[in-house]
């Protein structure tokens, strides 16, 4: 009986680690675009050898987790097809999506860039229907962004 | 089981030594151990050249390191570990992913003198679990087992609840198995002698833990 369920205990941790080990990779190809929550809540404040219960309870929450952290995937690759075949169009018909800006973030690419709809020669454009997509330029350079902060901080 | 030399096939010295672990604990825990070296050296401020190296490793590590870290099979089998002792390794942190979420924090692997930064510098480079204690105030080999009732651990109130994982010497526990050190065991202003452990889990390498002790004892023999 102890024989088995030694065994018992032994298969399960040996799920745990494959488990751990699928949900480590999903945390990882989630980054940046989303924040898994990895999280499954100690059953010991203290380290020590476990009953089946427990790892039980260990690998059905890891089991969970991995299973909202795929759904939560989903929904985000589904969003950004959306975001870009948006964009496409936007792209194609600029004056059809006034306004409009998405992000790089948004179609799920690093980086800060983002495509905006916008007139051309401001009012006049607005007026005369000339719009165009711009394209950002970009993530502002670090050493642009110190001189900002040296200014403030030389400014009364 | 007893305590012995590790064969040190690279020619590393000192080469360290293997301390047992519970025959009920290695049943359930094949694979965990725990070995450690014995290097002279006392508490203080580390010297310019190993905080240049922090500086430097400090360099070589980003965010994405730390993100990926959990892929990384040594990362990996320590927070397998800790599941399967009860802990959450996103709240209890294993030794590597604490440091590498210090670094993030703080900017850089802030100093912390020795031992401290050695421990630091081969827990990133190698992702080994390291511990530290006071070699001359340990009585006999380190051991991994479950805590007996009625033991305690020096500096904390009541007694530690029965079954929980430590490392001990020959008298007494020493230590959480991750976790907090016994002020009687812990390197201290008095220390003249740190004894290094590190423990090894399923998965690891024993050339990756022999690596660590290495480069804990190099950085503090040249210190």
């Amino acid at each position: 009986m102890d024989g088995d369920e030694q065994l018992a205990r032994a298969e399960l941790r040996r799920q745990i680690g494959r488990l751990e080990a699928q949900l480590g990779s999903l945390f990882a190809d989630a980054f940046p675009r989303l924040r898994i929550d990895a999280g499954v809540a100690a059953v010991s404040s203290e380290p020590r050898a476990l009953g089946l219960g427990d790892l039980e309870a260990i690998r059905d929450s890891l089991a969970t987790r991995i299973g909202a952290a795929r759904r939560q995937l989903q929904e985000r690759a589904e969003l950004e097809t959306r975001n870009r075949e948006l964009l496409e169009r936007m792209l194609d018909a600029p004056a059809e999506h006034k306004w409009l800006r998405i992000s790089r973030t948004d179609v799920g690419e690093p980086g800060c860039g983002h495509w905006h709809s916008r007139p051309r020669l401001g009012p006049l454009g607005m007026l005369m229907g000339w719009w165009r997509v711009r394209v950002s330029s970009g993530c502002p350079l670090s050493g642009r962004l110190a001189a900002v902060e040296r200014e403030r901080q030389e400014s009364p | 089981m007893g305590a012995g030399a590790a064969d040190s096939e690279l020619g590393w010295e000192p080469s360290s030594t293997f301390g047992w672990v519970a025959p009920h604990v290695s049943a359930e825990f094949p694979g965990l151990g725990i070995s450690w070296i014995e290097v002279d050296g006392k508490p203080g401020r580390s010297p310019e050249p190993v905080e240049r190296r922090l500086h430097e490793t400090s360099n070589r590590f980003y965010g994405a390191h730390a993100i990926h870290l959990r892929e990384r099979p040594i990362p990996w089998a320590y927070r397998v570990f800790f599941r399967q002792i009860g802990l959450d390794p996103d709240r209890t942190r294993t030794p590597v992913e604490q440091l590498a979420l210090d670094r993030l924090q703080d900017g850089g692997f802030k100093t912390r003198g020795l031992p401290a930064d050695a421990l630091t510098i081969a827990t990133i480079e190698t992702g080994i679990a390291l511990r530290a204690f006071d070699a001359e105030r340990l009585e006999g080999a380190l051991c991994i087992r479950d805590s007996a009732p009625g033991e305690s651990l020096a500096g904390r109130p009541g007694e530690l609840s029965h079954g929980t994982l430590v490392i001990a010497d020959e008298q007494a526990p020493a230590g959480l198995l991750f976790g907090a050190t016994g002020e009687d065991r812990g390197v201290g202003r008095g220390t003249r002698r740190i004894a290094i452990a590190a423990v090894q889990v399923d998965g690891v390498p024993q050339i990756a833990v022999d690596e660590a002790l290495w480069m804990v004892a190099a950085t503090l023999e040249a210190a």
